[in-house]
């Protein structure tokens, strides 16, 4: 298990190194492929109507000049030596991991990502314990009480969730229950859990249950399909003549290897999520690693980009290894090695 | 006769309540007609304060779709930005808080008057106010106004900001910002003979550095405290306000300044308790917001979403809240003179007659949300405009052909010619304008084939370089301008200077190469009389005009939604939006 663990985490490793030079190639080295000098990549970083004199002393202060394979390394090595901010006043030192300054806002991206990294994990976790327990619990109903008015009620609703984009379903939230009745917090209200848990939770309580909608759905057909074809196993039948009460026979018997595939694309939805919930931050106006990463696409601001890409493809792996060590703890067939 | 009696005594009450209800009272008028303006109504905050009161307290709660580029008032360029930094900052004038024309007049707030010329227009002096301290009780003299002028000069640590000061200062040799050319000698420039005076010398004279010195970059900053890039993080006040909070990206607080001083400030009433930023909204987000009462203002000022423009327009008690001011702000296309047949004026000429000047104005949002039919560069707010009209469009603005197919052979194209139009790709109304151009076009044989390009690089790569556009025969480009402020060398000089053009891309100018005119800009820098600076803004207007380089499309209009519970809105001409200065609570 651990021999296991190890060269999980050095093939990341590549894995990170990898993207990251995908990355960097295609905001830094593309747009001189297609003609881009130094000057007019400077031009996205000054005022309107900057003078040559303030394009070229930009272009020198962000490192334009430099070849890009130096502008690269000059990245990585800030990771994990750290490196100096000259603010005009003054010089500070950005200790590693630095992934740099914001061509924008001039801050930091590290302690920038990690603060993100506090509202996207709020939605994400609150969210997919929702939808876990939502999505199963209703599956498991479906498939139990297959052809009745619940199960095509809830398969029904199931497909409604799945073919609603967020931004719609997300927008129709806000105007109907904050903007309209009142008893939801209105987009854009976030609270830190250690500032305030109780308005935490209710300012995430509608983002919460939007998204949740979307994924549970996908959870409820998925639970129950596999549902339907554990519980037509011969084992079941045996568990059942044994005389085992339901309640075990489902849980422990039916569900139980239904949840295989249920938790690789739970792993996968989580990592997903924690990379940055785009959409919902976006409806939402939550400032999370998703939004970051929009607002900083859209500004062209390369070090967030660049940040927020390496932190998103880290989470992702890591939840990935998670997902395959609990494999091993559902599954005890699963040996890994 | 009792039941009688009674209809009759219910009539009477029926129409006597009709007649109290249309007196006053929360009924939306749509007309406008109510005196002491606190009945909602459309336009309601144009030309008069809606709301009035003197109420003190509250909090404020403002949101804003993106962020500032910077709370450093040094290298901030934004027009709402300009708008709010007088909350926490002071600079030597400002555009008077006042609705109607009132609002495009310049004020002293931390000079005592306005600035008085001497040299010829080449040395401008002010008296600062005394008393008046930043927010940890330092007095503020002349050398912090100094300072923050000088610093505004670095261009390597403050890159955003406007370059006026380092354009017109006469700055010695070699002289790169305080920090780096520390101890350098800067009298040539600027000079504080005593700490309530402060004098700018220039390198040429200029007759309107008033305006100059309204900018946010007069706010003083104290350099013992200046932490460069990093000030922004906490600008120290010397407005009524000061940052509680600062989280970048996220969210600012202001809250009221202690060492503020009524006594020294005679144009601030400083209502509110507190102002309440969010940043990074949802644009759609914060209309709801806004007409659910969760917020007050949309910071940016840019008029409401299109989601929304129909939901208020349609529903008369949103309407009735809703204000819709033009902007000191063209869009217009350029015409190069660089793309043949476009060197010839004739054939500029045709595509000026030719416009379908409606559907240019259909394909910016009509006349609400998109602006008035523009016949001149220069919008109606700049002092000085004057309306003229050189390429008459026919009774219903939809272009003359016989003018056009006139010209068009007097150009020696008289079936016409090819040509590529660019556009801006994200923006629909540039594109839209684009096809509408096309298509009016085409009725003269004039055949357009459009290209989007990416805004990010627009000016820089594609429509704002002159090599890129020869190459690639690029000939028209949707181009838009919005004053710096509003007096004809804010809103003219880098569209129609053509010094302002470079090689290497990026200049808004992208069509304006006329010698005369530099020449005229020259001369209109230099007159200190106001009425004849005004008289030769109009003339370079009309110069420009003659030659057939610029297109004018729409004076920009904007739809903005009152917050409800606001007291003292009304539209500053100077800014185009709600001035945020004189906003209270009720």
């Amino acid at each position: 298990m651990f021999a296991y663990i190890v060269r999980r985490l050095a093939a990341a490793v590549v894995l990170l190194f990898a993207v990251s030079v995908v990355t960097f190639a295609i905001f830094f080295l593309v747009p001189r492929f297609a003609g881009a000098t130094p000057e007019t990549l400077a031009t996205r970083y000054v005022g309107r109507a900057a003078t040559a004199e303030t394009v070229k002393l930009t272009a020198e202060r962000l490192g334009f000049y430099d070849p890009v394979p130096v502008q690269y390394g000059r990245w990585v090595k800030a990771i994990f030596v750290g490196t100096e901010y000259d603010y005009g006043a003054g010089v500070e030192q950005c200790p590693a991991p630095c992934l740099g300054y914001s061509f924008i806002t001039r801050q930091a991206v590290w302690p920038d990502l990690l603060d993100r990294t506090t509202v996207t994990l709020s939605l994400a976790v609150g969210a997919s314990v929702i939808w876990l327990l939502m999505g199963v619990s209703t599956g498991v109903l479906s498939a139990l009480r297959r052809g009745s008015i619940f199960d095509r009620m809830a398969m029904g609703v199931s497909l409604a969730g799945v073919s609603m984009p967020i931004f719609f379903t997300g927008m129709v939230s806000l105007v109907l229950f904050s903007y309209t009745l009142g008893i939801t917090a209105p987009g854009g209200h976030y609270t830190p859990f250690t500032q305030n848990p109780a308005t935490w939770a209710y300012n995430l309580l509608l983002p919460w249950i939007t998204l949740a909608f979307l994924f549970s759905a996908a959870y409820a057909r998925l639970t129950r399909a596999g549902m339907l074809e554990t519980m037509g196993e011969d084992y079941i039948r045996t568990a059942q003549a044994k005389g085992l009460p339901q309640r075990t026979v489902v849980v422990r018997h039916g569900l139980r290897s239904t949840l295989t595939p249920i938790l690789t694309i739970f792993g996968l939805d989580v990592g997903l999520l924690l990379g940055g919930a785009v959409l919902t931050e976006k409806t939402f106006s939550l400032p999370g690693l998703g939004k970051y990463a929009v607002d900083a696409i859209v500004a062209n601001d390369l070090p967030k980009v660049m940040g927020v890409v390496l932190f998103a493809a880290a989470f992702i792996v890591i939840a990935n290894l998670i997902v395959d060590l609990l494999y091993a703890v559902v599954d005890p067939r699963v040996r890994l090695g | 006769m009792k039941s009688r009696t009674a209809i009759a005594v219910a009539l009477a009450t029926a129409l006597a309540l009709g007649a109290a209800s249309a007196c006053g009272g929360d009924t939306p008028n749509n007309n406008n007609t109510n005196n002491n303006n606190t009945t909602p109504a459309f336009n309601a905050a144009m030309g008069k304060v809606f709301n009035p009161s003197d109420k003190k307290g509250g909090t404020i709660k403002l949101a804003n779709s993106g962020d500032w580029d910077s709370l450093d008032t040094g290298e901030t360029y934004y027009g709402f930005a300009w708008n709010f930094s007088r909350l926490y900052a002071r600079g030597l004038l400002m555009f008077r808080p006042a609705p109607g024309a009132a609002g495009n007049e310049l004020a002293p707030d931390l000079a005592e008057g306005m600035g008085v010329p001497s040299d010829g227009g080449k040395t401008w002096t002010y008296k600062i106010r005394s008393g008046v301290k930043f927010e940890d009780g330092t007095v503020v003299t002349s050398k912090d106004v100094k300072h923050a002028v000088l610093r505004s000069t670095d261009k390597k640590t403050f890159p955003n900001g406007p370059a006026y000061f380092e354009q017109f200062l006469n700055l010695p040799a070699g002289y790169d910002g305080p920090y780096r050319s520390k101890g350098m000698n800067t009298d040539s420039a600027i000079e504080t003979p005593d700490d309530n005076t402060i004098v700018f010398h220039l390198k040429q004279a200029f007759g309107g550095f008033d305006y100059l010195a309204q900018l946010a970059q007069t706010a003083p900053v104290p350099e013992a405290k200046d932490t460069g890039a990093k000030y922004r993080e906490h600008f120290i006040s010397t407005g009524p306000y000061m940052f509680e909070k600062v989280e970048v990206g996220k969210q600012y607080t202001l809250v009221r300044n202690p060492m503020w001083d009524q006594a020294t400030d005679p144009i601030r009433k400083a209502l509110p308790d507190r102002y309440e930023v969010s940043l990074n909204v949802n644009a759609d987000d914060i209309d709801n917001r806004i007409l659910s009462g969760d917020v007050h203002i949309d910071v940016a000022g840019t008029g409401v979403q299109p989601a929304s423009l129909g939901r208020v327009l349609g529903d008369p008690n949103l309407k009735a809240r809703a204000d819709n001011p033009t902007l000191a702000r063209l869009w217009y296309t350029s015409i190069t003179t660089q793309v043949a047949p476009f060197d010839n004026i004739e054939c500029r000429k045709a595509v000026l007659y030719a416009a379908d000047r409606t559907g240019y104005q259909t394909a910016y949002g009509g006349p609400f949300s998109g602006g008035d039919i523009a016949t001149t560069i220069m919008p109606p707010l700049i002092p000085g405009y004057q309306k003229f009209d050189l390429y008459p469009a026919g009774a219903d603005n939809k272009g003359d052909v016989t003018k056009a197919k006139e010209a068009l052979t007097k150009c020696g194209k008289p079936d016409g010619f090819e040509a590529t139009m660019g556009y801006r790709a994200e923006r629909p109304r540039e594109k839209a304008t684009a096809e509408s151009l096309q298509q009016a076009l085409a009725r003269v044989g004039i055949k357009l084939t459009l290209k989007g390009f990416p805004q990010g690089d627009y000016f820089s790569q594609f429509c704002g370089n002159p090599p890129y556009l020869r190459a690639n025969k690029i000939a028209l480009c949707t181009n838009g301008w919005g004053a710096d402020w509003n007096d004809g060398f804010g809103f003219l000089s880098q569209i129609t200077d053509s010094r302002v053009i470079r090689e290497t891309g990026g200049s808004s100018n992208i069509s304006v190469r006329i010698p005369q005119v530099d020449q005229m800009i020259d001369q209109a820098l230099a007159e200190t009389d106001t009425a004849k600076r005004e008289a030769i803004w109009a003339q370079i207007d009309k110069r420009v005009m003659e030659e057939a380089v610029i297109l004018p499309g729409v004076y920009a209009k904007s739809l903005l939604v009152r917050g409800n519970g606001l007291t003292n809105v009304f539209v500053n001409e100077a800014f185009g939006m709600y001035d945020y200065l004189a906003l209270g609570v009720a």
